[in-house]
């Protein structure tokens, strides 16, 4: 564990550990309480696999009136909690602290409610996201955020990381989804936000919630939207001679007014690194590659694969793929989806950096980036969701090497620094956690700081939900911040696609 | 930071009632003082909505209409930030010479309040967050608002998000002040997400459906995958208010809109004509042109429009709208259906307190949300405007308190106590 500050032990109430174990078991089955070192070791860390702490207990509570009782409970008892779904996040926002219940919502996992009259799907938040399009798909549904994770991540953890995907470009991320949530605030206080209709009034509290790394309040029940798959979807594959041309492509695409369902592109060094990995056909004498996909009825994709492979060509591009099956398809992404086992073979660790910048400044940043991976003299591999602007630049380098750690921290550090210099923002879709949280003074002053912090008061005066995430720790802006990233563990999710 | 000193040179006449302030120094002045002195503020755009929500006997009056102007537009970047009191009419111009539009369409109030062809400002009109047919396809306005800049209740300068559309850094405060009516935070500039005008615009009407049938249709062409973006059902009664070339079909109107490419507008017609069963039925197409009016009257509530009655909004789960609207008949209103039925906009002749309570438990019983648009003055100062329960209620006010803790902006605009 390095230098991270967290909030102060309370060891008054790590002395009380037993008598709290109790307590707690008067509202939920003794069973489901965690107290032994061994039981605990699963959930001393989350995606953020580097940073660790054993909780003082683990809870996991079977509905929302367990809940409300342990909430309630801790609120009094000034304990703090920490909720967690799947632990996938990459942030370190559900990283344990040493005197905390860590609230674990892994019991809540039934679909409660298919409604095709109102399309929508009732979840509790421990529902994993891909177990709700496999719910609907046999009537040809789908819920739309696809992270990479979504064969383990939780909905609840979605809603709490506002989590988007591939295809956020046209179909929004997790707030543009959800229609209405359950929730308990810390004082137990049950309620609901939203439910099966639109832009429930008021202020708009489910807007607010989303997003907001499991400090305000617990996820009990989600409300998603479905939407119908569309009829058609092709992928076409588009090498560059230069980074440069594949953004300006980007930028011309949108510009005419197509959005595709999703475009990545990828450059040189992970270009070979994924084909060698996973020989998925790429064009290997280009500099970058560009993949767009477009969905709808089969004339306007046919009719906008056109459209855009003439701007490609337009655009100086040099090899045009399209794809003729959903296999031919399937191929094209795997190589995407490799992008982190194919780095995991070049070096011993690596570490994905996700922020955006504004499309325009695709290829200035990148540039920036490969000048910095000089300076730093570490190899970068660069993969992003270019339609909507969110880096993913891959670091590699070796956690075991001291010097190669805290070069790939100032290296990571740098690269956020310099998407908030271009009109950017320090994280599109894993959050700020612990990991970001003292580079927040990047992007906010004081006031701006100070005024999010205030509504956390409101909602949670002790500060006991989630404490010592997102917001930076007794620190004045004024300050130099710093990224908090270390050696990932390459073995935790090893099996899940990373985008 | 700077520190305003009220004593510092300005040329601003703190005794004034009306503030119309030209720069954010200003503005922070403004409120500086009133917060100093406990001055309640209300906070106006081109007062457009000033009939929303409650009367409030404020002060101040801090006008924002002349804090105007387009900061940067960026079509490539599919955004466009403003200052607050811009004219919304002139940023849809701006937008439309790029081919570009505000895809939220925002509900145009102006035809029902009978004022000019003046919509309000982008303040405004983000501050009340009325989104129009496109909702369930797109979002509403709220899913549009990537950053603002804005004074909280203490004169602090405040932003959050920013151009780009994926962000996850910090609470989404764009969202918490859409929909505020200005009870937050005095909002000085937004940053809107623009997305292209479809290159073509066609629109099916079934003519002659019973209103269960309807909306039967409408829920099957929004769940199917033909995309379309705008289904309403007008009822019988209210067709004389659509005059159009190729609409000769007497009876109700079910209209579904399909955009996209022409090519693909039309298959999409001819699908939905398939999948619907419509072969059989009233059938008529309208032509781009057509359309654009059909869904600007729709827009602006025109059938609605003609009259002093009161106008209601409500919104329900579409599986309980026939219902609903089985126990509203005993109020006999004038009603046509947005967002696939899920949205009512209702017309009453008469209202009063009671009524709206009445009309109000049924919709909560229908698991939806009622919104008082229009009512009779006496009506409004003692009913409550807009749906909440007392956990929200309090909930609503630590956030009110958290951004205005003197409760200086628009003291009960929403509701008492807020
Ligand atoms: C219940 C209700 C009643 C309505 N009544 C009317 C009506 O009588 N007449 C009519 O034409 N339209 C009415 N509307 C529609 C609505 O006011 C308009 O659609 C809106 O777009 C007008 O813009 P504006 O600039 O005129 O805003 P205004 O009417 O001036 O203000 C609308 C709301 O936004 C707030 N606001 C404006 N600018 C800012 C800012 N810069 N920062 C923070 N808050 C700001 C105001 O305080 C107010 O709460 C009503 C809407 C509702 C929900
Ligand atoms: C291999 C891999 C690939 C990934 N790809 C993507 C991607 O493509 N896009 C993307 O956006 N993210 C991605 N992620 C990040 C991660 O999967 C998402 O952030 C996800 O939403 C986290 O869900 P979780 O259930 O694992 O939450 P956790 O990690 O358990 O928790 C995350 C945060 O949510 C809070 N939380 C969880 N459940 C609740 C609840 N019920 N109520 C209140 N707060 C709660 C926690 O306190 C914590 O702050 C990836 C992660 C991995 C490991």
């Amino acid at each position: 564990m390095s230098s991270l500050k967290m909030p102060k032990v309370d060891r008054q109430i790590l002395k009380n550990k037993y008598k709290i174990v109790n307590d707690i078991a008067d509202f939920t089955k003794r069973d489901n309480i965690l107290s032994e070192n061994e039981e605990l070791k699963p959930y001393e860390t989350d995606g953020l696999a580097a940073y660790k702490q054993t909780p003082m207990m683990v809870v996991l509570p079977e509905n929302t009136s367990e809940v409300s009782k342990i909430l309630s409970y801790c609120n009094k008892n000034k304990i703090k909690v920490v909720p967690r779904g799947a632990g996938t996040g990459l942030a370190g926002s559900a990283l344990p602290l040493a005197d905390c219940v860590l609230l674990g919502l892994g019991k809540f996992n039934q679909i409660k409610e298919i409604d095709y009259d109102n399309r929508c799907v009732v979840a509790q938040p421990g529902v994993t996201n891909l177990s709700i399009t496999h719910a609907v798909q046999d009537k040809g549904f789908y819920y739309a955020p696809d992270p990479s994770s979504q064969m383990a991540c939780s909905i609840g953890g979605n809603v709490a990381e506002n989590s988007g995907g591939v295809h956020s470009l046209k179909y929004g991320t997790t707030t543009n989804n959800i229609l209405g949530v359950e929730v308990v605030l810390m004082d137990g206080t049950i309620t609901r936000i939203g439910g099966k209709v639109f832009d429930s009034p008021g202020y708009d509290l489910l807007g607010l919630i989303t997003g907001s790394e499991g400090l305000l309040c617990v996820i009990t029940e989600v409300t998603v939207k479905i939407l119908k798959k569309p009829d058609t979807v092709k992928a076409i594959l588009l090498g560059f001679p230069t980074i440069e041309d594949a953004g300006n492509s980007v930028m011309e695409i949108i510009s005419n007014g197509i959005i595709p369902a999703g475009m990545e592109i990828m450059d040189k060094v992970l270009l070979e690194a994924t084909n060698n990995f996973s020989k998925a056909g790429y064009p290997l004498e280009a500099e970058a590659m560009l993949i767009t996909e477009l969905d709808g009825t089969k004339s306007e994709v046919d009719e906008l694969i056109k459209k855009v492979a003439e701007i490609c060509k337009k655009n100086k591009c040099t090899s045009v793929k399209i794809s003729k099956s959903d296999e031919e398809r399937a191929k094209f992404w795997s190589g995407r989806k490799a992008a982190f086992p194919a780095c995991g073979e070049m070096a011993p660790d690596y570490y994905c950096v996700d922020g955006t910048i504004p499309r325009s400044k695709l290829a200035k940043v990148l540039r920036e980036i490969t000048k910095l991976s000089k300076k730093y003299k570490l190899p970068v591999a660069n993969a992003f969701h270019a339609g909507d602007g969110n880096l993913h630049p891959i670091i590699m380098f070796d956690a075991n090497d001291k010097i190669s750690l805290e070069k790939t921290e100032k290296f990571g550090e740098d690269i956020l620094k310099l998407c908030v210099k271009h009109g950017g923002v320090l994280s599109g879709e894993h959050g700020i956690g612990i990991e970001k949280r003292e580079l927040m003074c990047e992007m906010f002053n004081n006031d701006d700081i100070q005024q999010q912090i205030n509504i956390k008061n409101s909602l949670d005066p002790s500060s006991l939900l989630n404490p010592g995430k997102v917001y930076p720790i007794l620190r004045k802006c004024a300050e130099e911040g710093r990224l908090h990233i270390h050696g990932r563990d390459k073995s935790k999710f090893s099996d899940i696609p990373r985008f | 930071m700077e520190e305003i000193n009220q004593n510092s040179q300005t040329s601003l006449d703190f005794n004034t009632e009306k503030f119309e302030p030209k720069d954010e120094i200003e503005i922070k002045q403004i409120i500086k003082f009133c917060y100093k002195k406990n001055l309640p503020i209300e906070i106006v755009g081109n007062k457009t909505k000033l009939d929303i929500g409650k009367k409030m006997q404020c002060a101040k009056t801090l006008d924002m209409s002349k804090f105007s102007g387009i900061v940067d537009y960026k079509p490539e970047e599919l955004y466009i930030k403003v200052k607050a009191g811009t004219p919304i009419n002139f940023v849809r111009e701006e937008l439309k010479k790029n081919n570009q539009h505000l895809a939220f369409e925002p509900v145009n109030f102006s035809k029902i309040f009978k004022k000019n062809q003046n919509e309000g400002t982008v303040g405004g009109t983000l501050s009340c967050n009325f989104s129009g047919s496109r909702r369930f396809k797109v979002g509403s306005a709220r899913d549009h608002i990537l950053g603002f800049k804005g004074f909280n209740g203490k004169g602090e300068k405040i932003k959050s998000g920013g151009t780009v559309v994926k962000n996850v850094t910090g609470y989404d405060l764009s969202k918490l002040i859409t929909g505020s009516f200005g009870t937050l935070l005095v909002i000085s500039e937004l940053t809107l997400k623009v997305l292209p005008l479809e290159s073509e615009t066609k629109t099916i009407i079934v003519s002659g459906l019973a209103l269960e049938h309807a909306i039967g249709i409408m829920g099957s062409a929004i769940a199917s995958s033909n995309d379309p973006s705008g289904a309403v059902y007008y009822p019988g009664n209210l067709r004389n208010n659509f005059v159009f070339n190729d609409l000769t079909h007497p009876g109700s109107i079910t209209a579904i809109r399909v955009e996209g490419t022409k090519i693909s507008t039309e298959q999409r017609i001819n699908n939905l004509t398939k999948e619907l069963v419509l072969e059989d039925k009233k059938l008529t197409i309208l032509d781009r042109m057509q359309s654009e009016i059909f869904w600007e009257d729709t827009r602006s509530l025109k059938a609605l429009s003609n009259t002093d009655k009161n106008i209601l909004r409500a919104v329900v789960p579409p599986s309980e709208t026939v219902n609903l609207l089985n126990r509203l008949k005993t109020f006999h209103p004038n009603y046509f259906l947005d967002w696939g039925g899920s949205l009512i906009w209702l017309e009453l002749d008469y209202l009063s307190s009671q009524k709206i309570d009445q009309i109000r438990q049924r919709i909560l019983d229908a698991n939806g949300y009622l919104t008082v648009i229009k009512s009779p003055e006496n009506v409004k100062s003692s009913s409550e405007i807009f749906t909440i329960d007392p956990i929200k209620f309090k909930i609503s006010q630590n956030i009110k308190k958290s951004f205005d803790p003197k409760r200086i902006f628009n003291p009960g605009k929403m509701y008492t106590g807020i």
